[in-house]
Parts: structure tokens; sequence; C-alpha cells
């Protein structure tokens, strides 16, 4: 029964392209899956949205939208609706094709990050070899769509939020590589599906996913770090800080093309999310032995909206960072950790399994951590800042 | 050779015909980013996913963006006033060209006999490629390392150098 | 340490989420339009025009008691420009039995006016005040936005139910002023009586 729940999705896109021709069904299945994805993730965006609308204003002591139907939760619909009525305006001086397709590029690559992405027991649209690889390949492109936002827009707000946005997703790459090299190193393999089955063991009922390791552990917090700042969000969202740049690299985009950005960026923020759980919180593996009844894909989103969650969670607690910090953090900090990182996942790999790698990893990071937080705070590139003017 | 080749190539082709011949330096910047991706859907097309994906990750996440950034920081976006795009060195630079793909022509057509026609295509796994790399090519990848690094602590001595002067 | 302060920062943020669906202290928003808090005494918002009501009842009552005399004081010190007054011709006797002007036309326009509040500073007659009425918003963006002088007359008590304290003030300010006229008056009617009474025994003895 419980198995029969846990692969329903798949059984019932066999059924259904069972009524094709034999020749049809292989493209029949794919055309499937892509369809299902395209319509739910901008699904579950609207519920993020709400989410964290609501839950930003809990945080700052307010209650959020709540007009719009029981409780709000038809607002996503309404915004939906205004966004799609809205004039769509486009400069004068733009760049007209480039204006166009900045949007359109940006949420195909995004939705291209969710093919190698297993999303429950055998659901993984394209089980690449190369994975991971893919994932990071297809990451890399939205900084381009980035860019001919800002570019072709010819308005100073915008190409400074581009120039950031660009500067800044260049910069947080590097540790967000470097952090899932570490995951590629213990387990071998740079298929997604692979990483989850090396992470889906259990010793006592507990699970041996990553992030209970001393090096998966610093890694994950690297790949956060690097994630938030990959997905221009709060604290890192400087390329579209709305008290300086009116909206970033998307000031003069209206309408649906508006609404396209916004879509690209939740869902970027959803796929990014799928993949740190992907990496190191085991995927669609149940956090207890006990509960591997449960079936493998409502684990899967429930790491998803939990990582929304903590996404949201940091939005409404810390500030934006200014761009010299910015770079300071990721240059001067995350990136000497993930690289520390990556030698105490090499150490973990050949130490053996005692508990002497436990220990020595442990030491080496916590260490270090604590060695570059009191240097880097002597020397003020970060930690508690002084206002020269305000006191 | 399929209809997916046949695409593919007219699309890179069309992507680095658009790179010489526009004018807007920007829009010759983003032609060269959609060669770069026919580059890369044709490597895929040929089954080396690791050659692609690494392709599209080099090529259009960092080289593309480079070129870009250097446009936009060295000059500006304006496209030039007068309306030549050919240099005055034109015939020079086509001859260069010619005897590049004359040479280029003459490798493949030679080597071409000596390919099997009609082996199955070897499945390459990125596991084999990475064994390769750390075993028989060990050497050239460590070269290729320093010279990188060199290259890294260049550019970082570049940048010192000038903070140092400004203070 | 760091990333103690961070780890400090989400426990608050954590602790302003769950204290919002117990404590009312962590979640002080007031519905607006169907709750709404009182208004403070003190608030002012838009300009009215005080009138004493003099036969409560009568239709235009409003009309006769406006204390404004149309010195167009007000319209020349309002910065924005936003108040528009035509002079009457001729003259009616206000509060004080005196003749006065009156305004034929007084207009403020609401998009305009940035509530500075100079106009009654400037009004020599207690005739301008400062409403705390705030919901003026309207569907018509053009006649809607221009309140003429039927709209901004409101009375004595209107003035005294939202600003209690200020309106004592003002009444006894204008009682005293009507005393000392009153008085002023009385003495100059006992001086003309005087005047009569010296020339009539002069004239008398003649």
């Amino acid at each position: 029964m419980f198995e029969w729940l846990d692969q329903v999705f798949v059984l019932l896109k066999h059924w259904l392209v069972s009524f094709l021709p034999a020749t049809w069904q292989p493209v029949a299945g794919i055309l499937l899956c892509v369809l299902t994805i395209i319509c739910l993730f901008p699904a579950l965006f609207a519920i993020c949205v709400l989410l964290e609308r609501k839950g930003l204003g809990r945080m700052q002591n307010r209650l959020g939208p709540n007009r719009v139907g029981p409780f709000g939760i038809f607002q996503p619909i309404a915004d939906g609706v205004k966004s799609l009525t809205k004039e769509d305006l486009v400069p004068l001086s733009a760049d007209a094709l480039v204006h166009f397709m900045a949007p359109v590029v940006l949420v195909v690559v995004v939705f291209m990050g969710f093919a190698v992405l297993p999303m429950g027991r055998n659901m993984v649209l394209v089980d690449l070899d190369a994975g991971l690889l893919f994932y990071f390949a297809i990451g890399a492109s939205t900084e381009l769509a980035v860019f001919m936002a800002g570019w072709s827009s010819r308005n100073k707000y915008s190409l400074l939020g581009a120039m950031r946005a660009v500067a800044q997703m260049i910069s947080y790459e590097v540790p967000l590589l470097l952090s899932s090299v570490a995951v590629v190193m213990i387990t071998g393999s740079l298929s997604l599906s692979k990483i989850v089955e090396a992470q889906n063991h259990y010793t006592w009922g507990l699970p041996h996913w990553y992030i209970f390791t001393p090096w998966g552990f610093a890694g994950f917090l690297m790949f956060a770090i690097a994630a938030t700042a990959e997905t221009n969000r709060s604290p890192f969202d400087l390329p579209e800080g709305e008290s300086e740049l009116v909206a970033g690299y998307f000031t003069e985009y209206s309408g649906f093309k508006f609404a396209l950005f916004f879509l690209g960026e939740y869902v970027g923020m959803l796929s990014i999310s799928g993949l740190g759980s992907t990496l190191f919180l085991g995927g669609w593996s149940s956090p207890l032995e006990a509960l591997n009844w449960v079936p493998s894909w409502i684990w899967f989103f429930s790491k998803l909206l939990l990582s929304i969650a903590v996404f949201i969670w940091m939005r409404g607690t810390l500030p934006r960072l200014r761009q010299d910090q910015l770079m300071n953090f990721a240059w001067k900090f995350v990136l000497p950790m993930t690289l520390l990182n990556l030698f105490v996942a090499g150490l973990w790999r050949f130490l053996g399994d005692g508990w002497e790698r436990w220990v020595v990893c442990s030491a080496i990071l916590i260490v270090a951590y604590i060695l570059m937080g009191r240097v880097g705070m002597y020397r003020e590139h970060f930690g508690p800042r002084r206002y020269r003017y305000a006191e | 050779m399929s209809f997916a080749f046949y695409l593919i190539s007219a699309l890179t082709v069309a992507g680095a015909l658009a790179a010489v011949l526009l004018k807007n330096l920007v829009h010759c910047a983003l032609a060269l980013t959609i060669a770069f991706a026919g580059l890369a859907l044709l490597f895929l097309n040929l089954d080396a996913q690791f050659a692609g994906f690494a392709q599209i990750l080099v090529y259009i996440g960092a080289v593309a963006i480079l070129v870009v950034f250097a446009i936009l920081l060295t000059r500006g976006s304006e496209t030039p006033k007068d309306g030549e795009i050919f240099s005055r060195t034109w015939l020079a630079g086509l001859a260069v060209a010619a005897a590049v793909f004359a040479v280029l022509g003459w490798a493949v057509l030679g080597t071409a006999p000596m390919l099997p026609h009609s082996s199955p295509a070897p499945h390459v796994t990125v596991l084999q490629i990475g064994n390769a790399l750390m075993s028989r090519y060990v050497l050239p990848l460590e070269i290729v390392a320093v010279l990188l690094t060199a290259a890294l602590i260049g550019a970082v001595m570049v940048a010192m150098h000038e903070k140092e002067e400004k203070q | 340490m760091l990333g103690e302060g961070i780890l400090k920062g989400l426990a608050e943020t954590a602790k302003n989420f769950a204290g919002s669906f117990v404590s009312k202290e962590r979640l002080t928003t007031v519905e607006y339009p169907e709750d709404r808090i009182p208004t403070f005494e003190a608030a002012r918002v838009f300009p009215f025009l005080v009138y004493d009501a003099r036969n409560p009842g009568d239709e235009n009552d409003w009309e006769a008691g406006l204390r404004c005399v149309a010195c167009q004081i007000c319209e020349k010190e309002c910065p924005p420009k936003c108040i528009f007054i035509d002079k009457s011709k001729d003259k009616k006797p206000d509060a004080l039995g005196k003749q006065q002007f009156y305004p034929t036309r007084f207009d403020i326009d609401v998009s305009v006016c940035m509530s500075c509040q100079i106009c009654v500073e400037v009004c020599p007659f207690e005739a301008i005040k400062m409403d705390n009425e705030f919901e003026l918003s309207t569907t018509d963006r053009f006649g809607g936005l221009l309140h003429d002088r039927r709209q901004l007359a409101k009375s004595n008590e209107y003035y005294h139910k939202i600003h209690p304290t200020e309106a004592a003030e003002v009444d006894a300010r204008l009682a005293e002023e009507k005393a000392k006229a009153d008085a002023k008056a009385r003495a100059a009617a006992d001086a003309a009586a005087k005047a009569a009474a010296a020339a009539k025994p002069a004239g008398g003895g003649e």
C-alpha cells in the first residue's frame, strides 16, 4: 500500500502513457514530466509568496495580507491577475529584443535546473551521469539573463543592479561549487540520484545525511550562504535593493515580464533549495528509519518548503549588506572556509571509519572558524560596525 | 547527420556570424554566447555530456560574462557612428582565416579515412574522464593548473599594485 | 564569536513570529476600517470654518454664523496656495454686531493642502481651525477634492467636541473680547450720554 503511494506519480505516468502507441511513449513520458514540473513549481511559487508575505508580516508584528479570501489565501491569484492585466511598458530607448529575451531566458534556464533533481524515489526527469555539473552549468547562465535585463533597459539603476548582481553571482558561485565538490568527493559521483542513494542509509534509525558530519555541516552552511547570495535574497539582495536601486535590474519591467522575473527568482530559490536538500539533507530520504513508509516525495517537498521558510526567516531578520562587505565576506571568509572544507572532506575519506575522524575533522573546522572570526573582527572586515557619523 | 545536428549547426554558425557582423558590441557578445551554446549542444548531441556541460559552465557562465564586463568597463555600449565594420586590413584577415581553415580541413580530411566508420559510439562516463585526468593525463592537468594559478596570482598582483598607487 | 548576532536576531524574529499568534503585544495591528483607535485631541488634518450657531434648526444658520470676515489673510499666507476666497460686496453684522464683509466663496483644495496650520495661526478672528477628520478621499478627483464653504463650515459645538481644551480657550478669549467690546460700547454710550447730559445743562444755562 505505502509502496504504491510512494510510486503513485510514476505509476500514473506509466498508466497515462500506455494509451499511446509504443513509438510515442518515451517522448510523451518526458513531455508529461516537463509539463508537471512547469505547472507544479509556479503553484509552489504562489504558495511561497503567500507564506513569505504572511510570515514576514508576523515577524514584523503585523498581519500580512488577509483581505482576499479567508485569511488572504487568494492573494497570489489577485497578484497574478493584477500583473497579467497591467500594461507592458518598454522604455523608448531600450533594446527591444534583448529586453524581451531577458525574462524568457531567465525562466527557461531556471526551470531547466529541475531536470536533474530527484524529487522522490525513481522520480527524476533525466538521471544524468553529470547531473550536478549540468545543474551548475545551467545555473551559471542565469547571470547572463540578469545582465541582459539590466543592460537592455538603458537605465542607470538597472545597469547598476545588473553589475552588482553579476559580480555577486560570480563571487558566490565559487563557494557554491566548492562546497558541493566536497559532497562529490565523498560520494564519488556527480549523479544526484547516486548522491541521494549514498545518504539513504540508517544507523540506529538515524539517517546518514551529510549534514550530520563535520564537513557536511560546514559545507551546508557555506552552501546555504552562497545559495542565498546566488538567488539574490536578503541579506544579499543588493542587486535589487529597493531603497537604493528602485528594483535593480528589473526596474524597467512591468506587467507580465515583471511577473516572469519574480517567478524566475522564486523558482530559482526553490530549485537551489532542492539542490541543497539533495546534497546535504538526503534528498527524498526520510529523517528517521521508522518513517520510511511515508512517500519519498513528501520528504523532498517538506525539505524544500522548510528551506524556503528559513530563507523567509533570514529575510525577516537580517539587514542588507554593503557591497564591500559582501565581497569581503565571499572572498575572505566563505571561500577559504570552503577550501578548508575540501581538505577536511579528503581527511574524512581517508581517516577510516573510527571515531578519530569525527574529532579531527570537527576540531580543524571549529578552530578555523573561531580563528577566522577573530581575525576578521579584528580587522573590521566583518563583525559589529561602528558608525562614524551616527554616534 | 541528423536533423538536430543541422539545426544546431545553423544556430552556431548564425551566432558566430552575428558576433562578427553586428555593430553593437554587447549584441556581438550576446551573439557569441549563442554560438557557445550551440557548440555545447553539439557536444551533447555527440553524447559528450561532460564536455558539453563544461562548455556551458566555462564559456557561457564565465567567459561570456567576462567579455561583457570588459566591454562595459572599457568603453561605452554606443554603436560607432560610421557604418564601417571592416577594418582596412580585412584582406590580410581573410587570408589568415582561409589559411587556418585550410589547415583544419586538411587535417580533418586526412584523418577521416583512419576512423572506423561504423563503430559503436563509445560511452564515456564522467568517472572515466576523471580517471583519465588523474592517471594518464595528470601531468598536463597539473601544468594547466600551475599556469592558471600563475595567471590568478598575476591578476591579483596587477589589482593590488593599482590600489597601492592610489594610496 | 562570529555569527552570534545572527543567531540572536533569528531568535528575536522567531519569538515575534510565534508570539504574534498568542500575544496581543506582538501583533499590534489594528485592522483599520473595521477597528479604529480613537483620534487624539491634538490630531490635526485639514482646516474647517467655525460658525456660531445662533438659531439652531435654521437651514442657513451656518452662513449667517460664519466667523470669517473674508480678510483674505489666510489666502495670502497659505504656502501651497490652496485657499480661494471671494469677498462679498455688502456687509453683514458679525457676532459682535459689527458690520463686516463675508466670504461669498471659500474653497480649499484638499489635494494641495499640506496641513501646515498656518491659516489657523494667522487668522485674527478665530474663524478657521483644524479638523481631525482624515477620511477625505473621494472618487471624484476633479470636483470632489475642492471643498466649498458649505462643506468646510462646522459649528462651534463640533469644534468643542474634537478639540475641547483649545475650543474652551478660544471661547474664553472671544468672550473676553466681547466683554471688552461691550464695555467699550457701554463706555462710549456712557460718554455719549454724559456728553449729551453735559451739553444739555450747558445749553440750558445759556
